[in-house]
């Protein structure tokens, strides 16, 4: 099959790609554009590692075929910060701990953005329930969802 | 489709085909992304109930809030499938077209009485959910034919469903055992039911004598015991890697006990 | 010890790799590429267990974009000879059979041969074009199976070791040991109450989320370069070296970030097929498994069964002690049964301990470490029947513990005499808990239970330089899988006596610094952090020299204070303090670049104990487990940086939890693994787990200069015993076979539920 053109949106820029009818859209942001940050653990959906947005809505790369996308928006890890700022989970993630390995982070804070951009103060039980999908093998998640809760807190703090 | 000569997919969300294409287990010739199909991704609500495009998103029925208002039993069996991730691209649509006997739309939707709009080279036709699944991975669907839309009765006054499922965690896995049940009452008198079960034979079941158990009771104990036996005499199961043929039959009947609690909870307030 | 006071040590500052690992900058296995590479692929063996009659890979070399193709024809023989491997040892063998099936295939999934090629695509095609013969043999899956005397055998060539006189005959046993200290069968005759019972385990894989990884150049001149996921780049290079025949200074190897290991990654799998791929081929090889792969054909830990027996008097001194431990090794001999056996009663002081295992093959992946290796098995066999011994004296299970617990020159059955350890204050502190103290919601139970690990220290070398600017790069040689990094740069800014952001550690590729043993036994924080501290030791004793140099007096007229030289007394004369800015900016003139190094084999690393409490709800009518309330309490020597001992405190209890409730692994008749997916090899989901409480216990290591011990095994030791027990104390019905998922617990407690009605 002969490849296809895709016009997308990654990380607020405007991006072409040729892409392989089988190719996942995690093929396309690791192999064609370079973006690696987005991590292959299962490629069945099942560990959350290669977690970005489509046009705002969480997903895993892995599920998506570089096909599929074209006029849409991708939000990927390599996006969270802003300039030389990290987004306040990543800040806070380092602060409190919240990784060992690391390879699972990338996913858990995009699933976590997602979260918070929907709901700003969500309880203990939500934090774990949305990020079900995200496996850490590392931490036992009690670093990551405490960091989670506490940005949550902080946002609060800051809206008040 | 027509011209992939069988070798043709439709990608809806296509958390089950991108699988099973990494795994070697299909390799298409064709491949149809049917999320740009206006009918296929909206919800409409029509003659009192709804219209649910097969492609729709299982986050996008989740936030629906009359929908869940409605079919709460249904909304959650939905939400129940894979990941928050997952429930971004996944569909109701396609999670029936998989034809896993284990998949959660199924028993809810069952239960519920939905209706599926099929789309064919013939035209279009109506089918009960219940008569689409011929055994595990196969349909009813002839070829060239898809599913355009579910439809879901008006929901009775005083009436109300619910849809559990056993898991060995507390997510991210596959139903061990499915349990949909729609209750309606008069008084306290049952007056309808319908009662699904997934995972327990090949295909979704609707379990006519659990319902009987049922209707004319006040969910006495008793009413319940009869159901619940009802549910566990249906069970066709199989041991696998997910759970074993006693524990399977056991739990459809406790399953059958605690969606009924569930919903008649909720037919109560509704 | 405990007197000293720290600056750094025992804060919490951030990790010099945490911006990389939250923006997506850091580089893991899969994420290293190369100009003109190609993409290696594996053929696995469809069988169980098969005869490889013959390889025809001429189509599949023949497709167009395959560059080179690999069978066990290129790889030598190697001899049959034990090497140390991380916590594990091995056979090389055996390992030259395990990552490419010479004359048979000895499990579903089996590497048998592999390709490079332009594209994946290419490369999957090139696999079903090779041709292999194989004539199918009876395969045996369970150890129980495989120890029977008509089970099929793996190996003609094992003869069970440990056995007098030395067997005839093949056996899939490939060695029996034994320990012993006093008299069991006299201990036995003076116990009021005994308890024998038996119990399972299911294999469980280290499950770490980042797959098998590696990129593999080798030029034309012999010499080779390799990118790979690793918990041992030494290690790594080791076994390219001896299995491919280069020297080891013609292997360079860089360590990529590591997504997780617990052990598994301290052996090779697709490294040497990468490298001979890349010889062959003329370009760079890059391989990946997928999760599938790393299910068939990695890891896992062992399966086994096991019989504990314990005898007591009414007042609760155990008075004798007697298991048998048979374990799984997968394809090949060398299970962790050995340290499962010296681990078994180590948390107690005994008089008469006798202690058997068997190590045992049968057609599953060839083992491999899972933190703190073997001993969370035994412990679970060990540590439940003390917790039914409490139950039956009557006694709280921490008090039992408290009653036998090992101290200060208690000599175990294993050999060594202890030094000074912590167990007995963590079971004051487990049972003083918050938690402990706490009433029990209505239907819920609680359990505890202890455990051992001895760590490790080994071989480690290190350097310090100091920058022109006077801030410093500390070296080694340890892939970082948990902070180590962050603790190692504390104890060189605490020795040093300067702000922990002026110091930067790095880990060096294998051509870069000395060799280093593999991140495992929980050695880095230790061994490193000892060889870190001589060579920062090193740089203070070049600074001294430099600033008498330049005073013009004896070099020990001269001290060290907080980052700066200073004359040792007034009498010496008058001199501005020297800080190691100013030292650096003046070392041209006073003898060259100020550096540091140490090699040191690291002697006396503190044996850890912890002792872990929780509190679940079970189903009844499920048997679904509810983990409501969890407490890790441990004994950590000394916390360097607090935040990433509790995180392994806490990452352990998480993976025993999925170990006791439901993580195993799943064959079908046909021997092929039924659930190589995290689908359904099930690990804790964050909605499985409540928060994990730490209670830090610190009784430092007297042989580590701040008091570390290892902390990273002992947390994965205890909890599936604790979680046992809690179910049992809810339910009455004791669980003796893992996982404890729910149809199992559920048929359990319906089998139980006549008995129960009839009390």
């Amino acid at each position: 099959m002969s490849k296809i053109h895709v016009s997308a949106v990654v990380n607020g820029e405007p991006i072409e790609y040729l892409c392989d009818p089988a190719h996942t859209l995690l093929d396309v942001l690791r192999d064609q554009l370079g973006l690696t940050g987005s991590k292959e653990g299962c490629g069945s959906g099942d560990c959350g590692a290669c977690s970005v947005t489509i046009d705002g809505r969480l997903t895993c790369a892995c599920l998506v075929l570089g096909a599929e996308v074209d006029g849409m928006s991708i939000g990927t890890i390599e996006g969270l910060a802003q300039g030389d700022q990290l987004h306040p989970l990543q800040k806070k993630f380092v602060e409190m701990a919240a990784l060992q390995c690391g390879v699972c982070t990338p996913g858990v804070l995009v699933a976590a953005k997602a979260l918070l951009d929907r709901n700003p103060d969500p309880s203990e039980t939500e934090v774990r329930y949305w990020l079900a999908g995200n496996l850490c093998r590392c931490t036992g998640y009690d670093k990551i969802i405490r960091a989670v809760l506490d940005v949550a807190a902080d946002m609060k703090e800051t809206a008040r | 489709m027509a011209a992939a000569n069988g070798a043709g997919r439709i990608l809806a969300g296509g958390t089950d085909l991108l699988v099973q294409m990494r795994a070697g287990v299909v390799a298409p010739g064709a491949i149809v992304d049917v999320k740009r199909i206006a009918e296929m991704t909206t919800i409409v609500e029509e003659l009192g109930g709804f219209r649910i495009g097969a492609a729709v998103s299982a986050a996008v029925i989740g936030e629906h809030e009359r929908l869940a208002q409605a079919w709460p039993g249904v909304v959650e069996a939905v939400n129940l499938i894979g990941s928050k991730q997952v429930q971004g691209r996944a569909s109701a649509g396609g999670n029936l077209c998989n034809a896993s006997p284990a998949a959660d739309s199924g028993p809810a939707l069952v239960a519920a009485g939905a209706m599926l709009t099929i789309q064919g080279p013939k035209g279009r036709r109506d089918l009960p959910v219940e008569k689409l699944h011929a055994g595990p991975g196969r349909t009813t669907l002839e070829p060239g034919e898809l599913i355009v839309s579910i439809v879901l009765p008006p929901r009775p006054a005083r009436s109300g469903d619910a849809y559990l499922r056993l898991i060995p965690r507390t997510e991210m896995d596959i139903a061990v055992v499915g349990c949909g049940v729609s209750l309606a009452f008069e008084g306290d008198v049952c007056t309808s039911a319908r009662v699904g079960l997934g995972a327990v034979a090949p295909t979704v079941l609707l379990v006519g004598d659990a319902a009987s158990a049922l209707i004319g009771s006040r969910l006495e104990p008793d009413a319940i015991a009869r159901a619940a036996a009802a549910c566990r005499a249906a069970c066709r199961p199989i041991d696998d890697k997910r759970g074993t043929i006693a524990y399977r039959t056991k739990i459809a009947g406790v399953l059958l006990a605690r969606a009924t609690a569930i919903a008649a909870q909720r037919a109560r307030s509704h | 010890m405990s007197a000293r006071q720290f600056k750094v040590v025992g804060t919490r500052p951030n990790r010099p790799d945490g911006a990389d690992k939250v923006t997506g900058r850091a580089r893991f296995g899969a994420d290293w590429n190369m100009p003109g590479q190609l993409t290696g692929r594996v053929l696995r063996s469809p069988h169980a267990h098969a005869v490889i009659e013959s390889i025809d890979v001429s189509r599949a070399a023949a497709l167009p974009g395959v560059k080179a193709v690999v069978t066990a024809a290129d790889f030598g023989e190697q001899e049959n000879r034990i090497v140390p491997a991380g916590e594990m040892q091995v056979n090389l063998r055996d390992v030259t059979r395990n990552v490419m099936a010479r004359e048979k295939a000895l499990y579903h999934g089996h590497a048998v041969a592999a390709v490079a090629a332009t594209s994946d695509a290419i490369a999957r095609d090139a696999l079903k074009l090779i041709d292999v013969r194989y004539r199918v043999l009876p395969h045996v899956i369970d150890v129980d199976d495989a120890m029977k005397p008509d089970a099929p055998i793996l190996h003609d060539h094992i003869r069970t070791e440990g056995v007098e006189p030395r067997p005839t005959v093949a056996s899939n046993v490939a060695k029996r040991i034994d320990f012993a200290k006093g008299d069991v069968g006299k201990g036995f005759a003076a116990a009021e109450v005994t308890i024998e019972r038996r119990f399972r385990t299911a294999p469980v894989h280290q499950g770490y989320i980042e797959p098998h990884a590696c990129l593999a150049s080798a030029a034309e001149d012999g010499q080779v370069q390799l990118w790979t996921t690793t918990q041992g780049h030494f290690q790594v290079r080791g076994f390219c070296s001896r299995l491919l025949g280069i020297e080891t200074s013609q292997i360079r190897v860089m360590a990529a970030e590591i997504g997780g290991g617990f052990g598994g990654k301290t052996v090779v799998y697709l490294e040497p097929l990468a490298i001979r791929l890349s010889q062959k081929a003329g370009k760079p090889v890059k391989m990946v498994m997928t999760r599938e792969e790393v299910f068939r054909a990695s890891g896992p830990t062992s399966g086994s069964v096991m019989r504990v027996k314990l005898g007591a008097t009414r007042d609760g001194r155990i008075v004798a002690a007697d298991a048998t431990f048979a374990f799984q090794a997968g394809a090949f001999p060398g299970s962790p049964v050995g340290p499962a056996s010296m681990c078994s009663f180590a948390c107690y002081d005994l008089d008469n301990i006798k202690v058997e295992g068997f190590d045992v093959v049968s057609n599953r992946p060839k083992v491999a470490a899972y933190r703190a290796p073997g001993a969370p098995i035994s412990a679970w066999a060990v540590e439940s029947t003390i917790d039914e011994l409490a139950q039956e004296l009557g006694i709280d299970p921490i008090d039992l513990r408290l009653r036998n617990a090992a101290r200060e020159g208690t000599k175990t059955h294993y050999g060594p005499v202890f030094n000074r350890i912590g167990l007995v204050e963590c079971l004051e502190a487990a049972k003083a808990s918050a938690h402990y103290r706490s009433p029990l919601k209505p239907g819920a139970a609680r359990g505890v239970a202890a455990g051992f690990w001895f760590n490790v220290g080994a071989d480690s070398s290190a350097a310090a330089h100091v920058g022109e600017d006077g801030t410093v790069t500390v070296i080694s040689g340890n892939p970082d899988i948990g902070g180590s990094r962050a603790a190692l740069a504390m104890m060189a800014a605490e020795e040093l006596g300067i702000p922990y952001d002026k110091v930067r550690p790095i880990i060096a590729d294998t051509a870069s610094i000395g060799f280093n043993f593999v991140t495992g036994g929980s050695r880095v924080t230790f061994a490193n952090g000892l060889a870190i501290i001589n060579s920062v030791r090193e740089v203070i004793g070049e600074c001294k020299r430099r600033a008498a140099k330049l005073w013009e007096v004896e070099p020990d007229a001269v001290v060290w204070e907080n980052g700066e030289v200073k004359p040792a007394s007034t009498n010496v004369g008058t001199f501005e303090p020297l800080s190691l800015a100013k030292l650096a900016a003046s070392a041209g003139k006073t003898g060259g670049p100020i550096n540091g190094h140490s090699q040191i084999n690291a002697q006396g690393a503190g044996p850890g104990f912890g002792v872990h409490v929780v509190d679940v709800e079970v189903d009844k009518e499920t048997g679904i487990v509810t983990i409501l309330r969890y407490t890790s309490v441990q004994d950590v020597g000394t916390a360097i940086h607090p935040s990433y001992v509790e995180g392994q405190m806490q990452g352990g209890a998480a993976q025993g939890i999925g170990w006791a409730l439901n993580e195993e692994y799943i064959y079908d008749r046909n021997g092929k693994l039924d659930n190589a997916g995290f689908l359904d090899y099930r690990m804790p989901v964050a909605s499985d787990l409540p928060m994990i409480e730490t209670i830090m216990v610190e009784v430092p290591n007297p042989t580590h200069p701040y008091g570390v011990r290892g902390v990273g095994e002992v947390p994965i030791v205890p909890p599936m015993a604790a979680i046992g027990s809690a179910i049992a104390r809810a339910t009455g019905v004791r669980m003796r076979d893992l996982p404890m998922s729910p149809p199992r617990l559920s048929a359990a407690l319906d089998a139980a539920s006549p008995r129960l009605a009839a009390e």
